[in-house]
């Protein structure tokens, strides 16, 4: 299968990966049944990057991120931090690498018996830091996750979102190169979840933190992610960086990433799947190709936006009845255009 | 008989009541303080060796909460009692009063102590635990900064459910001539038909399992953060002293 290291999205540039996963297997035993939850991931995330993991549930996710942080043990594989092999790890070298990764996850899970300054200091009483850098530490951190004044308040008096945060300045603490998220938002209301998410790139940006999101929220990677995983049954099955997989018609990621309304189609005209992508999305391709080859075209469904800085156009149309798909397709790629017939894949 | 003359009248009130009272609280104090310093650790020894746990230890794990625990949890108080008297003798020199029952009291709280200390850590939800984890912490800082402090509030609650059945006990041990209220009933309430005994001893062990659960709730209030507003009582965790009766 690809890994992300065999298509290194800019070839020329050498880059420094933080995270590291090779071959990545996790077996679970049921009996006499062998349950193969990740099928050998292979991943690379470079540093100052937002990478995201996407997949349905039971695709993997939560195994992906309990063997990453060695709280399962992988079967075979390994995962790498900064260099430091994780997965060799014992005792502690890996309470020391652990250290080098800060965690938040979907419900915060936070410490109901400490108070936000507490739970915030939690890492930093277990390595003995001492009282006054402890109390330095959690002010800063607080203040840099937007919670200065709530340091006495109890998790169950805080909100959802504010709880996040609490994790957020926790997982922070011991000044960790790698932020793991693990369904940070999924459990939060839309607007939090535009807070948090602000505030996680915010953060990878001042603290050149490297970032990998796990989340079945197709939106939490269109906002934040630079490049992104589709993980399925324990396989990583598409990859790469934003504007590339979006551009990549007919591929689950382009289709999650710029969905279309289901439309019928009206008569027996061929249907058309359009992507424009960057320069070509603004130029009027489509009335181009109408006017030359005489057409009524009719558009079915269609949707704009504006990935990873790259606009995109995602339309289905339909030729009218009897037209040669051929010359027209043949056309918009000379323009730069991807097309597929609907149903199967034309460009 | 009037029975407020007899209140103030009767040695066995006057005299006696006194004594047997401070015998219980001694037997049920002494007794309880073990019964944590064993219980507990068992108890968190008990969640954390069993299979997924922080340092799973199968083998060990079914060997300890099948044999000592449940073994000793299905005899009988009375019979357990008398047949540690020899045990008792060895460890406090005397196989009568109530320094002696604390030994009985003990052997027979910890291993019920000890479940309800497993029960309430498995309250904790594992989230907590893998948070922890990721943080770098060693097992030991996980019991003493997340096990604990966590479940404290059930903690409390089973440690007030645990001193309620050592007043049951207690009263049990009185007996086997291990001093106390109970003795105090038995010698002059049913050996001797004095009704006045039994009523003053019957109200005051109600009073003291009443006084226990009190404080305990007060205490298992107090320590809970789990909820805003209704601080603890979302969840009645209060365990009804029915145990009181005993076996």
């Amino acid at each position: 299968m690809l890994a992300a290291a065999d298509q290194d999205p800019v070839p020329n540039q050498p880059r420094i990966h933080v995270i590291t996963v090779s071959d990545l297997r996790k077996v679970y035993r049921q009996g006499n049944r062998e349950i193969v939850a990740l099928d050998g991931v292979s991943l690379e995330v470079p540093k100052g990057s937002i990478h995201g993991i996407v997949g349905h549930s039971g695709a993997g996710k939560s195994t992906l991120v309990r063997c990453l942080t060695l709280l399962d043990s992988p079967t075979s594989g390994s995962v790498s931090i900064n260099g430091a092999e994780l997965s060799a790890a014992r005792d502690a070298d890996l309470r020391s690498a652990r250290r080098r990764i800060g965690m938040i996850f979907q419900h915060a899970n936070l410490m109901d018996s400490r108070t936000t300054a507490q739970n915030v200091a939690h890492p930093l009483e277990i390595v003995n830091t001492s009282k006054d850098a402890i109390s330095t530490k959690v002010n800063e951190l607080l203040k840099l996750v937007g919670l200065e004044g709530f340091e006495n308040a109890y998790p169950s008096q805080l909100s959802g979102g504010q709880r996040q945060r609490v994790g957020i300045a926790r997982a922070l603490a011991s000044d960790p190169d790698v932020l793991l998220c693990d369904e940070p938002t999924s459990a939060l209301d839309p607007k939090t979840t535009e807070e948090i998410l602000v505030l996680i790139k915010d953060l990878t940006k001042r603290l050149q933190l490297t970032v990998l999101i796990i989340t079945h929220e197709m939106h939490v990677v269109k906002r934040v992610c630079d490049s992104v995983s589709l993980l399925a049954a324990g396989r990583i099955v598409e990859h790469g960086p934003l504007r590339e997989v979006a551009a990549n018609l007919g591929s689950e990621l382009s289709r999650t990433l710029l969905p279309l309304p289901s439309a019928e189609p009206l008569g027996t005209g061929v249907v058309l799947e359009i992507l424009f992508s960057g320069d070509t999305a603004s130029e009027p391709v489509l009335t181009a190709a109408a006017r030359r080859f005489n057409l009524d075209l009719n558009v079915l469904a269609g949707s704009v936006e504006t990935l990873a800085g790259t606009q995109f156009g995602h339309l289905r149309i339909q030729l009218p009845a009897g037209t040669d798909a051929g010359p027209v397709v043949e056309y918009l790629h000379s323009q730069g255009v991807s097309v597929r017939t609907a149903g199967k894949d034309a460009a | 008989m009037n029975l407020f003359e007899d209140l103030f009248s009767n040695p066995a009130i006057t005299k006696a009541l006194p004594e047997a009272i401070g015998e219980t609280l001694l037997m049920v104090g002494i007794s309880g303080v073990f019964t944590v310093l064993i219980g507990l650790p068992l108890g968190i020894f008990l969640y954390t060796s069993a299979p997924g746990g922080l340092r799973p230890l199968p083998v060990t794990n079914r060997i300890v909460s099948d044999i000592v625990v449940n073994i000793t949890r299905s005899i009988p108080f009375a019979i357990l009692m008398i047949s540690l008297i020899p045990l008792a003798r060895i460890i406090t020199g005397t196989s009568i009063g109530a320094l002696a029952a604390t030994v009985s009291l003990t052997i027979g709280t910890v291993p019920f102590f000890a479940r309800l200390v497993e029960t309430a850590l498995r309250d904790i939800s594992s989230g907590k635990i893998d948070a922890a984890l990721v943080m770098g912490s060693t097992r030991m800082q996980i019991v003493r900064k997340v096990l604990v402090p966590e479940a404290l509030p059930g903690l409390v609650a089973a440690l007030t459910t645990t001193m309620v059945t050592l007043v049951g006990y207690s009263a049990m041990a009185g007996l086997t001539g291990g001093g106390g209220l109970g003795q105090l009933a038995y010698n002059y309430g049913y050996q001797r038909f004095n009704t006045t005994v039994m009523i003053v001893t019957i109200v005051l062990i109600v009073i003291l399992v009443q006084a226990i659960q009190w404080i305990g709730d007060a205490v298992a209030r107090r320590v809970d953060h789990r909820t805003a507003a209704t601080a603890g009582s979302k969840k009645s965790r209060r365990h009804e002293p029915a145990t009181v009766v005993g076996v």
